[in-house]
């Protein structure tokens, strides 16, 4: 595979990714408007929400420092980042060796730490608030994420995402009682990280429960927009993220330009069902109280060091 | 000739530079009228002595070691001098963090009475050579000589402002520890010793010690260097000290003096010892473990800076010694290599340490030094106020917080890479172990993140809390040139170390081969290219800091002129929406106590809580918290009060009376004829 080729399909997934993430957005929220019995919003709604705020003009509490005009665009870099780390459509990527999984979680934290801080620059109480409550899920979220994420790094003997997912997809099919504990974990932890029901609710303001909206409240226009996509992309990646660990079949490796319609379209078909799937749980389940978040946390903290001892008492 | 040869050589430049700095200790006790001479001179002598030592000390990194000794010291045990990989790497941590710490105390310091400056400017030099004396030392009586005057002459650095009593009694409890740990040590010398006579490093290495009193030295070591560290239950004394001292000298002594215990503990374990047990390693996990989430979750409850800067020290010597401790396991099971990967790692954290806790410590310094003011909750908004060091306190609490691409990330990333290599063990219960230490380590470095949000959060961002006229910050201006120099330079490590990463893990490897014989492979370190850090091996696990930087900073600005190009940049200033309570005030924003309750909430029966709400009914409702270390109720009181008992009883003998003390006399003096016969 020479460079060009590797670069093209370098660009080619971020673009996708940071193209197709609004999409799955709306599809989410389509489904949940089935599901509650309402008219469905349109597929493409989020575009629609972009273009509008991106046209507005941005209000700035005077009290901003630069710090507050800067994270947008952190966050959306740091999101672009991660996008073109996780192997969404193809391995083996020229990006992928520049960072594994530990710094791929480094780089959610990057995010998280700038959205919490522009949270308290301009010194409301909300704000300080959501910035208070972001990091409280993030100090439980975070090494949760990490314990999934060596349970599949154990199995694979690598930290590295392609080699976990070329390991992982290319093996004699077997069950994994450490990867199942690993992927309820995980998707404990996708829930809290993505500001989903049951921790976070992002259809509403209500003072008494807001994580994420309560941070971004002083945001307007452009500022907000790139806070909404690079939320969007975020919850693609940890999708993506997700579907590369515990059911990676039908990626491409890199450079393979034949098989990419099917990585494209296996990767549809998947995000269609994680899509449906989580706009069910959104639909069956109620919102935590506050207090109980780190409750839910730590059980995924648990289940996932579980799920790494697990693997050395089967395997070992 | 031979004078200016031996002086020219990596051992002798060494020394010189520490003779410079007595050499600057004692010209400034003479000029005491004259404080200009402090800041204009000693100081920025002292920080280009301190380069020096540190380029020797890197260039010795690369050389076999050399020895050498000094006609001073007892008649037969002359000062023996060692200069080794590990003496140097450590006095390049040294000579380069006391750099910019010297050049921002010549700032600091700039209105300071010159009586008191003088003697401040004499103890800061004695403590920089004696670290620097320990470092060379290799004799365990030099060692100890070293050892004591940099105790001694960080305390009377401690208690600079010695007419508070606070601070004199936060000063004699680090004395106290610091002696405690200095008989643990010097027990373990003897021990090593064996009672041969020779107390030269070279005999203590040669030494054949039966299994027992190996581990009895390990652990006398190990506790008695713990103490300076300030490593779980001996850590009391950090949190009153660092807070005491002024600034520049809280930077030392966090950022520097406590990594001569991790010095101290490498020495002895790895190579004085040498035959490395796995069970000692499991000992310095689990109290590596204990310390670490300890320390963090201490920080979080804090709202004095430097002394949730203390606390945080605590954390991060437990970081290290799950480094160390997972190099003794993987060394005590036969893995060498991978062993040299967790001491490269716990090295590499001891290094990036001194670099930003010295940054911050500075950072909290020109807070101090502009406003007054060390409450957190009294702070707010100084991001308008001071700007620069604004962003250079924000640099180190984002690479302290163990985000990449800064320096903090990549040691936590390498400690996690040598837990990760715990599958090739054999014991399985050590190996289903060392992931549960790799957890630990996980939840400590996110509660970091967590608590410098609240630091940066609370003191720089948002609004003053009280109205302008109560508090001082209206007037607090930024550091002056010297103090941002000195904070830049820090700044600058901390990206040196994050994004080139490769080139100190070539030179750590070469410590670390020193230590165990086992290197990791230079041709796989260096194989991939300075771009990549590549431990093992490149499907393994690597990682580029400087890539991460370029993608994130590229496309942030490219987001910023398509934004710029196809939109507008127009921006209406307006006040902060109230979310329609048009009542808010400053002073609804959270405090440093209230960012932490969610951590008072979730491992509330850790700490010893003491809390009153206000009554509905109350005129002036007051909310009281106050939050204390258990370990004064169950160690440290326990232990004075039977201290005082003991002393009580025998001071029974003192009855004030001088026929009773020649009753004593005659005693002895019988007792002793009868012995003696």
């Amino acid at each position: 595979m020479n460079i060009w080729t590797a670069a093209a399909f370098q660009i080619l997934q971020s673009v996708f990714v940071v193209l197709a993430a609004p999409v799955l957005v709306g599809w989410v929220n389509q489904c949940r408007a089935w599901l509650q019995n309402r008219s469905a919003p349109s597929l493409l709604l989020p575009y629609f929400t972009l273009a509008k705020l991106f046209h507005k003009e941005a209000v700035v509490a005077r009290s901003a420092s630069p710090l507050f005009r800067a994270t947008p665009y952190i966050l959306f870099g740091c999101m672009w980042l991660a996008a073109g780390i996780v192997p969404v459509l193809a391995t083996g990527l020229p990006f992928a060796p520049a960072a594994d999984i530990i710094a791929l979680v480094g780089v959610f934290a990057l995010a998280r730490v700038f959205s919490a801080l522009a949270a308290m620059d301009i010194g409301t109480s909300f704000g300080s608030l959501g910035a208070r409550r972001e990091m409280m899920i993030g100090f439980l979220a975070e090494p949760a994420m990490l314990m999934t994420l060596f349970t599949a790094a154990f199995i694979s003997g690598s930290t590295q995402l392609t080699t976990i997912v070329d390991t992982l997809a290319h093996r004699e099919f077997a069950l994994y009682p450490s990867l199942a504990f690993a992927a309820v974990a995980f998707l404990m932890v996708l829930l809290a990280e993505n500001a989903r029901i049951p921790i976070d609710n992002p259809a509403t303001h209500l003072e008494l429960t807001m994580i994420h909206e309560a941070m971004i409240l002083e945001y307007s226009a452009r500022h907000l927009a790139l806070i909404e996509w690079a939320v969007a992309i975020k919850l693609f990646a940890y999708m993506t993220l997700g579907i590369a660990l515990f059911v990676p079949w039908g990626i491409a490796p890199a450079g393979d330009w034949h098989a990419l319609p099917a990585a494209v379209g296996a990767l549809a078909a998947k995000l269609l069902l994680a899509g449906a799937g989580l706009a069910l749980i959104e639909a069956l389940l109620a919102k935590l109280r506050l207090l109980l978040a780190p409750e839910f946390l730590s059980t995924a903290f648990l289940l996932g060091v579980l799920g790494m001892l697990t693997h050395f008492l089967v395997q070992g | 000739m031979s004078v200016l040869s031996a002086a020219l050589s990596p051992l002798g430049g060494a020394l010189s530079c520490a003779v410079l700095w007595l050499a600057i200790a004692a010209a400034s006790l003479v000029p005491a009228g004259n404080a200009a001479f402090a800041r204009r001179f000693a100081f920025p002598l002292g920080a280009a002595a301190g380069l020096a030592i540190a380029a020797v000390g890197l260039g010795a990194v690369w050389l076999p070691a050399q020895t050498s000794t000094l006609p001073l010291g007892l008649p037969d045990l002359p000062f023996h001098l060692r200069l080794d990989p590990l003496a140097g790497f450590f006095l390049m941590l040294l000579g380069s963090v006391s750099a910019g710490i010297s050049v921002y105390a010549a700032g600091y310091f700039r209105a300071e009475p010159s009586a008191r400056l003088a003697l401040i400017g004499f103890q800061y030099h004695v403590f920089l050579a004696s670290m620097a004396f320990v470092l060379l030392a290799d004799d365990a009586y030099f060692f100890m000589v070293a050892w004591e005057t940099m105790a001694l002459s960080s305390y009377f650095l401690v208690i600079t402002d010695h007419k508070q009593a606070a601070i004199r009694s936060a000063g004699f409890l680090y004395l106290l520890i610091a002696h405690l740990g200095a008989i643990a040590v010097l027990l373990c010398f003897g021990v090593l010793n064996g009672g041969r006579g020779d107390y030269s490093f070279d005999a203590l290495r040669a030494a054949q010690l039966q299994p027992l009193w190996a581990t009895v030295a390990f652990l006398l070591a190990f506790f008695g260097f713990g103490a300076k560290a300030g490593m779980l239950p001996l850590h009391a004394w950090l949190p009153e000290a660092h807070p005491a001292a002024p600034s520049p000298v809280s930077a030392l002594m966090s950022g520097i003096m406590i990594k001569t215990a991790i010095y101290g503990m490498v020495r002895v374990a790895f190579d004085l010892i040498g035959n490395v047990r796995w069970e000692w390693g499991l000992v310095v996990l689990a109290v590596g473990a204990g310390t670490t989430l300890f320390g963090i979750l201490f920080a979080l409850m804090q709202h004095d800076l430097k002394r949730l800067l203390a606390y945080s020290s605590v954390e991060n010597i437990g970081i290290i010694l799950l480094g160390l401790g997972m190099a003794m396991v993987f060394i005590g099971f036969g893995h060498p290599t991978v062993g040299t990967l967790g001491l490269i790692a716990a090295l590499y954290h001891t290094l990036n340490h001194a670099v930003f806790k010295g940054l911050l410590f500075l950072g909290a310094g020109s807070i101090l030094r502009s406003s007054g003011l060390r409450n957190l909750n009294d702070m707010g908004g100084l991001i308008h106020r001071m700007p620069k060091t604004a962003f250079y306190f924000l640099i180190g609490a984002l690479a302290i917080s163990a985000l990449p691409p800064l320096n903090g990330f990549v040691s936590e990333w390498l400690t996690f890479q040598t837990a990760l290599q715990a599958t090739i063990l054999q014991n399985g219960i050590v190996r289903s172990l060392l992931p549960l230490f790799a957890a630990t380590l996980a939840l400590a470095g996110a509660l970091t993140a967590m608590c410098f949000v609240k630091v940066f959060g609370v003191a720089f961002l948002g609004r003053p809390r009280e109205p302008a006229h109560l508090s001082p910050l209206p007037h607090a201006g930024d550091a002056s040139d010297m103090e941002r120099y000195g904070m830049a330079w820090l700044a600058a490590g901390c990206f040196v170390l994050g994004l080139f990463p490769t080139s100190f893990l070539l030179i750590l490897n070469r410590v670390g081969a020193s230590l165990t014989g086992h290197g990791l492979s230079e041709q796989a370190l260096s194989g991939s290219g300075w771009l990549w850090l590549v431990p093992t091996a490149a499907e393994q696990a690597s990682y580029s800091p400087l890539i991460f930087l370029v993608v994130i900073v590229a496309v942030t600005l490219l987001a910023l002129l398509l934004v710029r190009r196809f939109y507008h940049g127009r921006v209406r200033l307006a006040d902060p929406w109230d979310c329609g309570y048009p009542e808010q005030t400053p002073r609804m924003q959270d405090t440093a106590d209230a960012f932490g309750q969610p951590i008072r909430h979730v491992f509330g029966p850790l700490y010893k809580m003491d809390r009153r709400l206000p009554g509905p009914e109350d005129a002036q409702p007051r909310y009281v918290l106050k939050i204390e270390d258990r370990h004064w109720y169950w160690l440290y009181l326990p232990v004075a009060r039977a201290a005082e008992f003991i002393s009580s009883k025998i001071a029974l003998l003192q009855q004030g009376r001088i026929s009773i003390y020649l009753l004593y006399s005659f005693i002895t003096l019988i007792a002793l004829l009868v012995f003696a016969r």
